[in-house]
């Protein structure tokens, strides 16, 4: 009995911590922008395609585990974090000032533009990432099992976090996103480069989600262009969860969302699974209209 | 200044409406069986369209999980219709009270969330709601394969079959609808809805039930859309999960941004952008919805306010500018 919940709650954590780092570049969007980036699943899941194309087609893989991994998931960051700020320039700076709902469409619009993308360029069916035996050795710590690839999704996310939080709260470049986040026409007046900063959040949200997206690939090893649709739901729920534009609320909602649709799938069942995952959202948000952790966005009114 | 010229223009704005009408009557002796169908579904999405625009138009209510209501109008007509043998005439108001109920006892508790946690909450209903239509409880909604065997709709002696017939219910109803609607955005409630999208504070202020307001545009919108949903069901006759998903909430909702929020023209001509773009791009072959996506970008970067903006969005967003 124990051990089935250990079980699922480090397979919870595991995914929950990949949805932290996608409801990152939402969060971090939304406080600066306000804007629900639905586009942003796509870069993730853009992300798991090309780390597969460069472990498959290129002998990067060859270097090891480490090094491989390691050059692979700067690359396929590096590409994200230019796609990204080509997104931005493209579909949401020219709408900065037409309200809330016209950027919502725009996103709506790249967001099948780049699945249609992913589809034309890798084909519609699944891909497979190649097995690489070194990710599968576990190890059993106290009857429950954990992989070397859980290990590091885990590791790395966590590290990636409190890298994140760190620069948001000690640097000048974290006050600044701070500011920019409670009041844009302030921040500019007090001498802040807005569209700097803005640029700066579509560099690390999908460089984020990319390094999601390749560690999802190898953790699962199917790939599909539709993942991205079903990845931003949950990504963006946990940020929901955790209070949208909190930074902190967002790792804490992906954690928990993670663990409660592992412990529904555990003990309820995997096909209602994301019937009680909303249920508890619905039910968390009637008692915490915004989030678990509240949320760090001023409402104009 | 603006009720001269409206009224000035009102004769002549009547002729044009007029001879539009006209030609929708004519319409389907024309264009054979085929365009008419494709008629048919454009016009069950122009009523989609309008209720959802109630909700998100009207009263600035962000609800990306509309398609949950058209599938409670759809299911409704399906089981109530093959388990009980209820006739389908009956069961098209009882579809839009059915749908109208849910509205209400689903977003009662959820209606003071602000914006986007309401947008989350209406995903996860249009998602639960997909799962367990597809987990089929108690052997009701027949899971992935839905509910098949409908039956037509019986008027008298004239069975509701042919493509020509359904054409004419869904002009028919939506005629009816606009109508109403364009009734109800003049009246104190229309006006009121109007007034908690600009400013929610404000409306209350001025004494303005916020709470019962919103709740009464989920209800009408949710059963406006239920009644799409069976007549859907109807010409259907098979319904099934997938055409429910949360991409059709999202085709909804792009609608009435595309057309302009809160104008009643502005949701045909999104419903005409969103249903008759795929198929004018049908000769670019597998690139079609790449380039509907880049033109979806390209009509919101151009037009941001919408295709067909509402007259008095224009005249208020006008004021300010000038202010």
């Amino acid at each position: 009995m124990l051990e089935l919940f250990l079980e699922q709650l480090v397979n919870g954590l595991t995914v929950g911590s990949v949805y932290s780092l996608v409801a990152l570049g939402y969060t971090m969007v939304y406080g600066v922008m306000r804007l629900i980036n639905f586009a942003h699943g796509e870069l993730f899941m853009l992300g798991s395609y090309l780390g597969f194309t460069l472990l498959v087609s290129t002998s990067i893989g060859e270097l090891g585990v480490g090094w491989g991994l390691i050059i692979i998931v700067l690359m396929v960051a590096g590409a994200m974090a230019l796609l990204g700020i080509l997104i931005e320039r493209v579909a949401y700076a020219p709408l900065r000032k037409s309200g809330r709902l016209a950027p919502v469409v725009s996103a709506l619009g790249v967001s099948i533009f780049l699945q249609n993308a992913a589809m034309l360029i890798w084909g519609s069916r699944y891909r497979a990432y190649p097995v690489w035996a070194a990710l599968d050795r576990r190890w059993e710590i106290g009857g429950v099992h954990i992989t070397l690839m859980q290990a590091i999704i885990l590791g790395v996310s966590i590290n990636l976090m409190l890298l994140l939080y760190c620069m948001i709260q000690r640097t000048t470049l974290g006050a600044a996103i701070r500011a920019t986040a409670i009041d844009q026409e302030t921040a500019r007046l007090m001498g802040i480069d807005v569209n700097a900063i803005i640029r700066f959040i579509f560099i690390i949200g999908p460089a984020l989600g990319a390094v999601a997206g390749v560690m999802v690939g190898l953790y699962y090893r199917q790939l599909h262009f539709t993942m991205g649709w079903t990845y931003s739901l949950k990504a963006f729920t946990a940020a929901i969860m955790g209070g949208i534009g909190n930074i902190p609320g967002a790792m804490v909602g992906g954690m928990f969302l993670g663990i409660l649709e592992m412990l529904g799938a555990g003990y309820i069942s995997a096909a209602w699974k994301d019937v009680f995952v909303f249920v508890i959202l619905i039910a968390l948000l009637i008692l915490r209209p915004t989030g678990l952790l509240g949320e760090r966005v001023a409402e104009k009114v | 200044m603006e009720v001269v010229s409206e009224a000035k223009e009102f004769p002549r704005r009547r002729l044009i409406y007029g001879a539009l009408f006209l030609l929708l009557l004519i319409f389907p002796f024309k264009a054979g069986p085929y365009w008419t169908d494709v008629a048919t579904f454009f016009g069950i999405y122009v009523l989609l369209g309008l209720s959802l625009n109630i909700i998100v138009g009207e009263v600035g209510l962000f609800n990306m999980g509309h398609a949950a209501f058209y599938a409670l109008g759809a299911y409704t007509t399906g089981i109530l219709n093959t388990v009980w043998g209820i006739p389908t005439v009956w069961l098209l108001p009882v579809s839009g009270i059915v749908a109208g109920g849910f509205g209400y006892l689903l977003t009662r508790p959820i209606i003071h969330l602000r914006g986007d946690y309401l947008l989350i909450v209406t995903i996860g209903l249009n998602e639960i709601l997909r799962i367990t239509l597809i987990n089929d409880p108690w052997g009701l909604t027949g899971g992935p394969n839905g509910v098949l065997g409908i039956k037509r709709m019986r008027l008298g002696s004239l069975v509701i079959s042919r493509p020509i017939h359904f054409y004419f219910l869904v002009l028919i109803i939506t005629t009816l609808v606009v109508m109403a609607l364009l009734r109800l955005q003049r009246s104190r409630i229309g006006r009121a809805w109007n007034y908690i999208r600009e400013d929610e504070v404000a409306a209350e202020a001025m004494g303005i039930d916020v709470r019962s307001m919103k709740l009464l545009a989920f209800v009408l919108g949710a059963g406006l859309a239920g009644i799409a949903g069976s007549i859907y069901a109807t010409k259907m006759m098979i319904i099934s999960p997938e055409s429910f998903t949360f991409w059709e909430s999202i085709v909804l909702f792009t609608i009435v941004v595309l057309g302009g929020m809160g104008s009643i023209p502005g949701v045909i001509v999104g419903s005409a952008v969103m249903m008759i773009l795929p198929e004018l791009l049908r000769d670019f072959m597998q690139y079609r919805m790449l380039f509907f996506g880049a033109a979806m970008v390209v009509m919101m970067v151009f037009r941001p306010q919408g295709l067909w903006p509402s007259k008095r969005w224009q005249l208020e967003m006008g004021r300010e500018t000038e202010e």
